[in-house]
């Protein structure tokens, strides 16, 4: 995973509550066997439109496809970001296209932790302040932010335009770009020493003692 | 020792009985190292999970606790010709493959065992009360029905538990969901759960586990049970619960994968405390009376725009809020309907009775019922029965349902997702308007440009019948 300390960008406006995995990369963009590729395909359906002999354009309607939203690496959006489906394809699109960071005042569970797995980093700020930064962004062209991971701060600037809230373990991961697994690793013995005291008291659980499961 | 004096004083929920029984280690931060017992695979979410551990020359930690079925990819017609799509193809031979290379149990497409992972899971015994189950999908929260802690994850997490059996998680907070009362007929579980969605939102359970109790709860089936958790996802939830009860151990005695003999005693035992205590408390208390609940239906893009069949299109000029005001215009833009239409004058061109949600031997009667001897309306272009498993098609054609359907003008198909989110041939063309017996009602989900309404399968199957939504309980 990619180390996250601080990232300074241009901020792209997504003025829409609930936008749903379904959204943010359809159902045909699933199929996929690896893990990349997906950015092309961020907001297929809002992104683009039929052109001429079947071929997809760009919507010049859509917000992300104005010229002064290019380059954009933090999304402002609003709340439930991420909801629906549990695909991590989401977060992976988000990335592949460039955004390092979402600002929303809330986000969906499931989509709030595949992003953070992914070094993309979900930011939670009261309504009020997002409010604040859609009128901002919709006054100024060019519009940047800092977010501070370390700090736990956005800043406008020199001026603090908001402060969030992470799980010390989850800033330290991102901080570091340390994955679950090779964490979870060095605690193998625990593991096996709760599956020894589980499977004493709840055997059925277990497969039998050769590794072939119950049937 | 506080932790200690708070079990004498306060009751546990049954959330907190599942997650302290899977704690391997907790942080200074309070995230927490817990232990998966099941983990069900299918073909979209895996490949990458599959591929890390190659890179990475890991092993599985434990290959009993995986099992692995195709799903969303698969054809429900013609299986004997194999995919056509071959990117769809592609994804369930790597699953085949990859469960080949690692030794996971696997359902292959030609096996009657085959279908809907979360209807697949309890169908088996693979879901038992207590475990923690987790899959890479978000309907995950179905196996909760079970008193089992049960949620979808990514593919990173799919990873993780094939090489740790652990996750990295903090514990969420509870809420209760309390549903009293008798429901009328043709009033049934999924009524129940987008009334919930409907009333606390479709974010209003997040960072939450809901328990859903109460009589109606009680007096449910197994199969109303996964189709309320299965929706808990839709109101935010990550997972949902229902306590173990004699229902859960009935549905449960005999499955292939639940233990037996004595080990069957012990365990049913040890699931009899699988319910919260009565001096637990929760974080979030909600109660809905649904004596006079109608039967559902979405109208926009959000499973929380839902009204009684009763009811009207609403009009966004009477929102007070900016932002839902707008999103609701955006919505009935897209749904095409006006504000004011009645559910009931809201004709439909195509009817899909399936998925994770409602695709149980229990649906498929309840729709049935409706069906029975009557015909498929004209306007009605397409009509779908595509059963939650081989097995549930297996017992449907047992009871003569397929007949009923197959007689009253709609297909019959073989198991799997289908056009609930329309990833194989099943889907909508831009502008058709389906009742839908699925979960999610988002923009294109069941093809680009279709128009979702989320129904119960009695509703769909009156929807058919009449070519507009009709409210069932006057056909019962």
């Amino acid at each position: 995973m990619e180390r996250f300390e601080r990232v300074e960008g241009l901020v792209a406006p997504l003025d829409r509550v609930n936008v749903d995995t379904d959204a943010i990369i359809p159902k045909q963009f699933l199929k996929a066997v690896g893990r990349s590729g997906f950015g092309e395909n961020l907001f297929y359906h809002w992104r683009y439109r039929e052109g001429a002999a079947g071929h997809v354009v760009p919507n010049p309607d859509f917000v992300l496809n104005e010229a002064r939203y290019q380059g954009a690496s933090i999304l402002l959006a609003r709340a439930n970001f991420g909801c629906g489906s549990s695909r991590e394809h989401a977060p992976w699109a988000l990335s592949q296209y460039g955004f390092r960071v979402i600002i929303a005042p809330s986000f969906a569970d499931i989509f709030y932790h595949n992003s953070l797995k992914n070094g993309l980093l979900p930011v939670v700020l009261p309504e009020a302040d997002v409010d604040a930064l859609f009128r901002a962004v919709e006054a100024t062209a060019g519009y940047t932010l800092t977010v501070d991971l370390p700090a736990q701060c956005v800043r406008e600037g020199e001026r603090e335009v908001g402060r969030f809230a992470i799980d010390p373990f989850r800033k330290d991961c991102l901080l570091n770009g340390l994955d679950d697994i090779g964490w979870t690793l060095q605690h193998a013995a625990e593991i096996r020493d709760y599956e020894t005291r589980r499977r004493a008291e709840a055997p059925w659980l277990f497969g039998r003692e050769d590794g072939v499961p119950h049937e | 020792m506080g932790a200690f004096f708070g079990d004498l004083t306060l009751g546990k929920t049954l959330y907190d009985k599942l997650w302290d029984a899977h704690v391997v280690r907790e942080l200074p931060d309070g995230t927490c190292l817990l232990y998966i017992d099941r983990q069900l695979i299918h073909e979209v979410t895996s490949p990458q999970a599959f591929a890390g551990l190659r890179a990475a020359k890991r092993p599985l930690w434990r290959q009993d606790a995986n099992l692995a079925v195709a799903d969303h990819n698969v054809p429900t017609k013609d299986r004997a010709q194999g995919i056509a799509d071959p990117t769809s193809r592609l994804q369930v031979e790597t699953l085949d493959d990859n469960c080949r290379d690692f030794g996971v149990r696997l359902f292959s497409m030609a096996d009657k065992r085959q279908g809907i992972v979360h209807v697949v899971g309890p169908e088996q015994g693979a879901t038992l009360p207590g475990m923690t189950i987790v899959c890479g999908d978000s309907h995950t929260s179905t196996h909760g029905a079970f008193g089992a802690l049960a949620h979808g994850i990514g593919t990173s997490e799919v990873e993780q538990v094939l090489a740790t059996q652990c996750l990295l998680q903090k514990k969420a907070r509870t809420m209760r969901v309390r549903l009293e009362g008798t429901p009328a007929a043709g009033v049934g579980a999924k009524d129940l759960a987008l009334a919930v969605i409907g009333h606390i939102g479709t974010a209003g359970g997040t960072g939450h586990t809901i328990e859903f109790a109460g009589s109606a709860v009680a007096a449910l089936s197994m199969e109303g049970r996964m189709t309320l958790c299965n929706m808990a996802i839709e109101a935010g939830a990550r997972a949902g619960l229902v306590a173990v009860d004699d229902t859960t151990i009935a549905y449960l005695a005999g499955r292939p994968f639940a233990p037996r003999g004595a080990l069957w005693d012990q365990a049913v035992s040890a699931w009899r405390d699988l319910r919260s205590d009565a001096d637990a408390r929760f974080d979030k208390e909600v109660a809905i009376d649904v004596t006079t609940l109608a039967p559902q239906v979405t109208y926009g893009t959000s499973p929380e725009m839902v009204a009684a069949v009763t009811a009207r299109v609403p009009d966004p000029g009477t929102l007070a809020d900016a932002v839902a005001a707008e999103s609701l215009r955006a919505a009935l833009r897209y749904m095409d309907l006006a504000p004011g239409t009645a559910m009931t004058d809201i004709p439909v061109d195509v009817i899909f009775i399936g998925s994770c949600t409602n695709a149980r031997i229990e649906d498929l009667r309840a729709a049935a019922r409706i069906v029975q001897g009557r015909r498929v309306a004209a306007n009605v272009r397409r009509a779908l029965v595509v059963p939650g498993s081989g097995l549930v098609k297996e017992a449907a054609e047992a009871e003569g349902l397929d007949r009923v359907f197959t007689e009253a003008g709609f297909e019959w198909r073989d198991a799997g997702c289908s056009m609930c989110l329309a990833m194989n041939a099943d889907r909508l063309e831009p502008g058709e308007r389906c009742a839908s017996t699925s979960n999610r009602n988002f923009e294109g989900r069941q093809g680009a440009g279709g128009r979702t309404h989320l129904v119960s399968p009695a509703m769909a199957a009156a929807a058919a019948v009449a070519g507009h939504f009709v409210d069932v309980r006057t056909w019962m």
